[in-house]
């Protein structure tokens, strides 16, 4: 069978599986639609979070990214995991003893504000808006190859999926389905990967392929060493960004983890303090298969392609060249008009275009797998990029019909409005984050590392001094995160919308790029925190008990909407 | 009352104990070995990898996964001896 018919049967069977666990799990409540009704069990916690967190960006772009970057590349992985430690450590067990529903309910009843309620959902719906929009993306790209349709039709599909199951099930419905779609996409990520491993090294578990020996006795991270330096670029285990680059960027992107609203979100769903803790332990473990396998399909998907394209001729090119070719995402001119594809670093006589996002999808391909090992790896990028799209959606939805109208506008809202609010609030953000997919302001993972950057900034600053001081005050908290979201946004923006071409190391600030910054306006958050706390009134002693009493796990009480 | 409000203060205090060795640990594998001493680690190999790159690209993981079950572990012990533990 054909490419598509599998690419069919397999995608459809995934959605199918999805579509059925949404109307098993429909939420019949707000408490079941915000956070599955607070009866997750630890483990299951642990792969819907998996899913949640792993996104088009973790299953499509990462891998490819650090295939092209080598060393660099450890930002990704070093930052995307080391935010669980912070998560597990800093945030879930006292985020979950609090037991409300939402980010901003933690902060509007620490900081015994609306004002800083409102600053919290602003931020809570900016970075999940960011975000989504690259999910969407990655829907759109999967599709068009696989299926065969315009990039903008991928998306509408992708968005009617999402819209069913997001809206109907809420929290519980997500919750179930990503479960699945975490074995759908573990299962389509180490498939491949393990072959590819099997065929290059012969040792089948990817991570201990990665250092070991090829066919003709050299280790692979050495031959690939060479091939890169011969051709002109950095040699692949060492990189070429600037030490303070790497170390900003990993932070930004380990704080940003800890402070993402959709994944600190998934520790209000498990019953005690104590399975929140196991339940982010869970979580790295599940997320941990992928992110130590993706190096390997980097350097496995880099040598492959330097062997199959670099100084081959044009005529006898694979057929994977063509296919990807129609995508537009992979483009062969040649320049001196030898018949043969130069890839090389300077830009000039370079031939070959490639798309960093299409290392993933293209390496069975690219290592002629069998047809249906292609169609599960596009089931695969589908479950990471709608498992992701709905639990942002809901932080939105959520944000809108509780926090905003609920907790800040229409106090007296009946349980039952507030539900239907829920549900038109998730309606809108598909809609608008299909717009953003199908006009997108970036590429995939470049857009994720700006939401990373600004939860990074805003945040997690705001509930690490919640738990961790009983001294800082309203005053401190509201100002931190409107500095920090502030400096990180204009940074960000200056550099990537209104002044693209500036940005080049030599106009950084201390060397820091765009991606790394939030490190910086998280440092400031907390500058401005405590100078304004030391200026202004201590909190109320009301907040201090509060403070005090999430600190200690007994006593966790499922989590409840009452105020 | 005073002597709980003691005794809950003593266990925040070797809560956040635990933390900080737990994040020196954590800033170790993955700031120090991997982006710091990269180059000197990178000296030395394990197998076909360079150790600094080893620890940048796996090792750091591997790390972070035993830190979280580590602080686990300790954690639900010490909620036993104070007795705030919830079954």
């Amino acid at each position: 069978m054909g490419i598509l018919t599998w690419t069919y049967i397999i995608v459809g069977l995934t959605f199918a599986l999805y579509i059925g666990i949404a109307i098993w799990s429909r939420a019949g409540s707000t408490k079941e639609f915000y956070v599955a009704g607070g009866g997750v069990s630890p483990l299951a916690n642990g792969m819907a979070t998996a899913a949640d967190w792993m996104s088009a960006a973790s299953f499509i772009s990462m891998a490819g990214l650090i295939s092209f970057m080598g060393y660099d590349g450890s930002v990704y992985l070093m930052g995307w995991t080391g935010g669980y430690v912070l998560l597990a450590l800093l945030l879930a067990p006292y985020l979950r003893k609090f037991g409300k529903f939402t980010v901003p309910d933690f902060v509007g009843d620490r900081y015994y504000s609306r004002t800083a309620r409102l600053v919290a959902v602003i931020c809570a719906i900016f970075i999940s808006f960011t975000y989504v929009a690259g999910q969407m993306r990655g829907v759109g790209i999967v599709f068009s190859r696989f299926l065969e349709v315009e990039i903008e039709t991928g998306v509408i599909i992708g968005m009617v999926i999402v819209l069913f199951y997001a809206v109907l099930g809420g929290m519980k419905g997500i919750t179930y389905t990503q479960v699945a779609q975490f074995c759908v996409l573990i299962f389509a990520y180490m498939v491949p990967a393990v072959f590819i491993s099997i065929m290059l090294t012969g040792n089948p578990i990817p991570q201990l392929g990665l250092g070991s020996e090829l066919n003709d006795g050299t280790y692979l991270l050495d031959k690939l060493d060479g091939m890169l330096t011969e051709l002109g670029f950095a040699a692949y285990t060492d990189g070429s960004k600037a030490t303070i680059d790497v170390f900003f960027i990993t932070a930004a992107l380990m704080v940003g983890t800890a402070g993402l609203p959709h994944v600190i979100v998934r520790f209000f769903t498990v019953p005690k303090v104590k399975d929140a803790r196991m339940s982010a332990g869970y979580a790295l473990v599940f997320i941990a298969i992928l992110y130590t396998t993706a190096p390997a399909v980097g350097a496995f998907g880099m040598y492959n392609m330097l062997n199959t394209t670099s100084n081959q001729p044009i005529a006898s090119m694979p057929q994977w060249v063509g296919n990807w070719g129609k995508t537009g995402l992979i483009t062969v001119t040649d320049k001196n008009a030898d018949g043969i594809i130069q890839y090389v670093k300077n830009a000039d006589q370079n031939e070959l275009a490639i798309d960093k996002d299409i290392m993933v999808l293209a390496n069975p391909e690219i290592a002629r797998l069998p047809n249906w090992v292609i169609a599960l790896v596009a089931a695969g990028g589908l479950a990471a990029a709608l498992s992701t799209a709905a639990g942002l959606l809901l932080v939105i939805s959520t944000s809108i019909s509780h926090d905003l109208l609920k907790n800040s506008f229409m106090p007296g809202i009946s349980e039952k409005s507030e539900l239907i609010a829920a549900r038109i609030a998730a309606t809108a953000a598909v809609v608008v984050a299909g717009y953003f997919g199908i006009y997108p302001p970036g590429f995939v993972a470049e857009v994720v590392a700006f939401a990373f950057g600004l939860a990074a900034a805003s945040f997690f600053p705001v509930i690490i001094m919640g738990i961790f001081s009983k001294t800082m005050n309203k005053q401190g908290a509201i100002w931190g995160m409107v500095t920090g979201l502030a400096f990180t946004l204009a940074y960000i923006s200056y550099f990537k919308f209104v002044n693209p071409a500036a940005n080049v190391p030599e106009n950084w600030w201390f060397n820091i790029s765009p991606e790394g910054i939030g490190t910086l306006g998280m440092v400031l958050n907390f500058i401005v925190s405590f100078l304004i706390s030391k200026m202004t009134p201590p909190p109320p002693a009301h907040v201090q008990d509060l403070v005090e009493d999430i600190r200690i796990p007994r006593g966790a009480v499922a989590s409840t909407g009452a105020h | 009352m005073e002597n709980n409000k003691g005794r809950m203060q003593e266990y925040w205090k070797r809560n956040v104990r635990i933390l900080f060795i737990l994040l020196a640990l954590w800033f170790i594998v993955s700031f120090v070995f991997g982006i710091l001493l990269v180059d000197e680690l990178n000296a030395i190999r394990l197998g076909g990898y360079k150790l600094g790159f080893w620890f940048a690209q796996q090792g750091s993981i591997y790390s972070f996964v035993i830190i979280i079950f580590v602080y686990v572990w300790l954690m639900n012990k010490l909620d036993r001896e104070f007795d705030v533990h919830e079954d």
